[in-house]
């Protein structure tokens, strides 16, 4: 009965209101993979029994609604019981389970074999983020929301994929059978991607397995799907299919990335090339809202240039970059950006704009704050 | 055991005592019941109007009213409020009226402890809302309560939810034992367990669920309890326990806990269709099977709550398989409403409405379930609003329009007057009409990929969420219409006879309404 | 009145709560038992009693992954992403760990292995996991672990993954001393 109405329902608020942008689905998508659209085609299947089921016992009740009421001068039968009929459907819903029964046990085989992986991904949970490590590739990364805060409180228009988006998506290549270790390393979180059918619990203190082999390149989007404390709703699923080739070039860049930013956070840096380097920071990642003359855009986004935190001990501005300040649009970019990214445009904006006090911070600080936020 | 040995033989043929302590010393059947009742709606009302919170969140996408931390204690105390504080009490409230009516019952078998058992319930409540209130807010973990959020990174109310579920449970644990008591011991001469209405049958079940499940849960916050302040590790993965193990100890009560919501509605309206199709229950015999049958199965499927935690392949099979089982007892009983119904005489009074949507509603909330059983499928709906959909279709046309149809038939033999049919068809409707639009879409949203529990969602959802907002609202402020016309029924109306429906079967219609204070001092007659 | 007087019902219905509420309790070791029965959450079979003769005809991949706690700031890691192993044969692979703060710590590894299927055939010999570990600041240990992959192990499986997740319990068990201060009889 779920999706008779359902499909009808849609039907005619989709001839009313016209096809706007999708928004009206009722239905489940196929999605990307053999054994999603093998899901689909179950849930389709259980789908159409219930609904002749449906058809067949409301009809019997409407029959009787319309045609054994008192007003139509009906005298009441007496029967109440017959055991052959009764016999009968108790028999009959059992056969039509052991039917349902076996599609489903053969998908959930199919399911549970992970076996002969190509690519296995460790991921973990955190609350509110996804990690992604790359078994044996020597490359990992956080997974964070990128949509913006305005978005949410309704101070900017909000994207088409408000809430779906990630600064970095999980890229996986087309084709190739991904083996998901999930955990977690606070609470319970949830790992779904509905295009693939994968959708299983982090569990912090132990591992879970999943499996997908995905036959399109494409972006696919899923969310946590276990209530994982506040932010349960803001840490999206993103999956970037590349083809094999572009996915061995992103490996490739990926991995030269991480030697190199490795050595970098151990380095000596002077001055002048934390500031050179935070300079480029500045300009991607902070100049929308404070500018790009540090002047800011107030009250909503503070100037920089002079200001009291920026011009102030370097622990409190290297704390407030580091942690964000609540309530208001500024991130923590702790999670968001390499030690020697924030060092350096800590470094930066201490020095720049007129506001030269000379000191620098440097990426060991950096690590020094995560080690001590951590305990 | 002092309240074994009770009074009631020594007979006070005087009516009720005046004035307040009439209420909070009161032993009498009738009037713990219309405790019950009053308490369980206020419940309603309270947890009503958590969702109207969220659904007014919900109502377009960004971030609005509340806060998500705030966000997900509304989400948490909707749940247990509806749970523990409006539908169980509504049943024990039922129970505590209508089963000595119908047995031939003097009163309940112990009826101390039934003033005791009513009054624990308000301190629970009290405490269990008060931590709202508390600095790190209210259990913000969801009803189910999964730990390690529910632990480790629980606020610091935790401890006062433990309290407050103990606290019901005894509750709950003091009223079933009433229950079983009383049915097992004071029926009169001649009423056979056999010829017991269905919804004393039911009861005799759900009470025996209820002694089953409830100590469980019980263990299971206790064991919470114990991780908090007492250095265990039962759930904690650090010290050598397991997370997973609290869900399996909270499902094995949480399913069971599912039927003793939804047991006793199937009771009542085992009652109603027959009265309005003046035509006996077909079937009488196997619904009394098909209830046990579906109380034992509830034992053994509580896994499949649990299909996404990474249980063996095994292990899913089984409980896929346990599950899908309880589509035939459930099948039997709708398929013996049906046939109830047929060739018989219908007229469609306000309980009888309620009734039928109950089967229709239930009916599609039990196809979702089955959809739910099958494990590979599970896959993509568990934890999406498809699931939020499935258990309010079974939870809100199942118990609330059970408990509806159950007040509106027996109001006049607890009023003595009748309601007002009109309003009571008008409520009806508009609750018909709310719920399936606040209901339906979400079977949608869930599909498209919607998870729960989130106070924000993607665009995409937007618009269906609007929809489900504007039939919740409507829903809710039906209710407080309801509210009034059972004030207009209490204070006034057309005087009841003591059997108000023809159709009509068993002895609570034999005393004249309203019931009077005292009935069946002398056990009836059963033929 | 028919069948049990009032009080013995009464008295039997509230011994079958109290014996429900202990039930809820006794799902913990049962759950344990069910747990090795069907290699649940990674509790891996006990002492291994087969042949210790390596079956050469087939290896199977044993995959080593790390995981740290959210409030753990340790480097942990495994000296190596895999080994191939023949069933039958004893294994061995290094965990390190480096304690980078200025204070002393306690941990605590929990051991997870995937597929379920394969957990009761992968037996531990000696494992880090089986105690804590205590590092002074500074310190940095390598753990070993030692293992057999069992001979019966099903055909169908050819590789596997065992997963530490490492948690910080100093709060819970200061440390004392150098050594460890762990419970050595509580394998896992």
């Amino acid at each position: 009965m779920m999706r008779h109405p359902s499909a009808w329902m849609g039907l005619l608020l989709w001839s009313v209101l016209g096809r706007a942008n999708g928004a009206w689905t009722v239905n489940m998508h196929p999605g990307a993979t053999e054994v999603s659209n093998a899901v689909f085609s179950l849930h389709m299947t259980i789908f159409w029994i219930c609904v002749i089921i449906g058809l067949v016992v409301f009809g019997a009740m409407f029959w009787s609604m319309v045609l054994h009421r008192r007003s139509t001068g009906q005298q009441p039968a007496q029967f109440h019981e017959h055991t052959r009929v009764e016999i009968l459907w108790t028999v009959i819903p059992f056969l039509i389970l052991v039917a349902m029964a076996i599609p489903a046990t053969r998908t959930l085989l199919h399911i549970y074999d992970a076996s002969d992986s190509d690519i296995d991904i460790q991921v973990t949970g955190y609350q509110w983020k996804w990690h992604y490590k790359y078994l044996g590739q020597d490359v990992e990364f956080f997974s964070n929301l990128a949509t913006p805060a305005e978005q949410i409180h309704n101070n900017a228009p909000k994207d088409e994929h408000y809430l779906l988006e990630v600064d970095q998506p999980l890229v996986l290549p087309v084709g190739a059978k991904v083996r998901f270790l999930v955990t977690a390393a606070d609470v319970i979180h949830s790992w779904w991607v509905p295009a693939f059918a994968v959708k299983r619990d982090a569990i912090p203190g132990f591992v879970n397995e999943a499996w997908t082999r995905i036959d399109k390149p494409g972006i696919y989007r899923g969310q946590c799907t276990e209530l994982c404390g506040k932010d349960h709703g803001f840490m999206p699923v993103v999956v970037e299919v590349k083809s094999q080739a572009d996915y061995d070039t992103w490996l490739s860049e990926r991995k030269a990335d991480a030697a190199k930013l490795k050595e970098l956070t151990s380095k000596q840096w002077t001055l002048e090339e934390l500031a050179a380097r935070g300079d480029k920071v500045y300009h991607t990642t902070c100049v929308a809202c404070h500018q790009a003359e540090g002047q800011g855009l107030p009250p909503m986004f503070p100037a920089l240039k002079g200001s009291k935190i920026a011009t102030g001990p370097k622990e409190g501005h290297l704390n407030i970059v580091f942690n964000g300040k609540p309530g208001t649009a500024m991130a923590a970019f702790g999670k968001q950006l390499s030690e020697v990214d924030i060092a350096a445009v800590v470094t930066y904006e201490r020095n720049a704009w007129g506001n030269n006090k000379g000191d620098m911070v440097t990426p060991q600080d950096v690590l020094a704050i995560k080690q001590a936020q951590a305990q | 055991m002092s309240a074994v040995i009770d009074d009631h033989a020594q007979g006070h043929a005087h009516g009720p005592a005046k004035g307040l302590m009439r209420w909070v010393l009161t032993t009498n059947h009738k009037d713990i019941g219309t405790l019950y009742l009053w308490f369980s709606f206020t419940m309603f009302l309270l947890g009503g109007s958590f969702a109207m919170v969220i659904r007014a969140e919900l109502f377009q996408p960004g971030l609005q009213i509340v806060e998500p931390a705030f966000f997900n204690q509304m989400t948490t105390m909707h749940g247990l409020i509806m749970v523990f504080g409006a539908v169980m009490p509504a049943f024990v409230g039922l129970a505590n009226w209508m089963i000595p009516l119908m047995i031939g019952a003097p009163d309940m078998a112990l009826p101390r402890m039934n003033n005791f058992s009513f009054w624990l319930l308000p301190a629970a409540f009290l405490l269990l809302v008060s931590t709202l209130f508390t600095p790190g807010g209210g259990p913000n973990f969801g009803w189910t309560f999964y730990a390690p959020l529910s632990t480790t990174y629980a606020p610091a109310s935790v401890t006062f939810f433990i309290f407050a579920i103990h606290l019901m449970g005894i509750s709950s644990i003091m009223g079933a034992i009433n229950v079983i008591a009383t049915i097992l011991n004071l029926r009169a001469p001649g009423m056979t367990l056999m010829k017991m209405p269905l919804f004393v049958w039911t009861w005799l079940i759900t009470a025996f669920l209820l002694i089953a499940v409830m100590p469980v849960l019980a263990g299971v916050v206790t064991m919470m309890l114990m991780d908090i302040h007492f250095g265990t590790s039962f759930f904690s993965a650090a010290g050598g326990g397991d997370p997973v193990l609290f869900q399996h100890v909270f499902w094995f009560f949480g399913h069971p806990e599912v039927y003793i919501m939804i047991l006793p509605a199937f009771g009542a309206v085992s009652s109603i269709i027959p009265a309005f199709s003046r035509k006996p229950l077909f079937g009488y015999t196997s619904m009394v099977y098909a209830t046990g049958a579906i109380a034992f199965l509830s034992f053994i499927v509580w896994a499949h709550h649990m299909f996404v935690v990474g249980i063996p392949v095994v292990g899913e099979l089984f409980f896929m398989y346990a599950t899908m089982l309880i589509a035939v007892p459930t099948g039997v009983k709708v398929f013996n409403w049906v046939s109830t119904m047929w060739e018989g005489s219908l007229t469609f009074e306000t309980p009888m409405l309620f009734a039928i949507a109950f089967v229709i509603l239930f009916t599609i909330g039990g196809f979702s379930g089955l959809m739910l059983a099958i494990a590979p499928a599970d896959f993509q709906y568990h934890d999406t609003y498809f699931v939020v959909a499935h258990f309010h279709y079974v939870l809100v046309p199942g118990a609330i329009f059970g408990i509806f149809a159950s007040a509106y038939y027996w109001l006049p033999k607890w009023t003595g007057h009748m309601y007002d049919e009109t309003l009571g068809k008008l409520h009806f409707w508009l609750s018909f009409i709310g719920m399936n639009m606040a209901f339906f879409p979400m079977h949608f949203v869930g599909l498209a990929g919607m998870p729960r529990r989130i106070p924000d969602y993607n665009l995409q959802f937007a618009d269906f969420n609007m929809v489900s907002s504007v039939g919740a609202f409507l829903f809710g402020a039906t209710q407080v219409f309801f509210l009034f016309i059972v004030i207009k029924c209490i204070r006034g109306g057309e005087p009841a006879p003591a059997k108000p429906w023809d159709g009509a079967e068993g002895l609570e219609w034999s005393i004249p309404s309203p019931a009077p204070y005292h009935t069946f001092q002398t056990p009836p007659d059963v033929e | 009145m028919n069948g049990l007087s009032l009080k013995r019902l009464v008295l039997r219905l509230l011994m079958l709560t109290v014996v429900m509420f202990a039930f809820g309790f006794a799902l913990v070791p049962l759950y344990d038992v069910m747990c090795k029965a069907f290699g649940i959450n990674g509790k891996t079979g006990g002492q291994y009693e087969g042949s210790q003769l390596a079956d050469t005809t087939r290896s199977v991949r044993v995959q080593f992954m790390s995981t740290n706690a959210s409030d753990m700031v340790w480097d942990f890691y495994a000296s190596d992403d895999q080994l191939q192993v023949n069933p039958g044969a004893v294994n061995q692979m290094i965990f390190i760990a480096h304690n980078p703060t200025d204070r002393p710590m306690s941990a605590q590894a929990i051991p997870s292995i995937t597929p379920a299927e394969a957990a009761a055939y992968f037996h531990k010999t000696e494992c880090f996991c089986f105690t804590q570990q205590v590092l002074q600041p500074g310190e940095r240990i390598e753990m070993p672990v030692r293992f057999i992959v069992d001979r019966d192990l099903p055909t169908g499986v050819k590789h596997l993954t065992l997963a530490y997740t490492l948690f910080d319990i100093t709060a819970r068990h200061p440390p004392v001393a150098q050594a460890s201060a762990g419970d050595p009889g509580r394998a896992r």
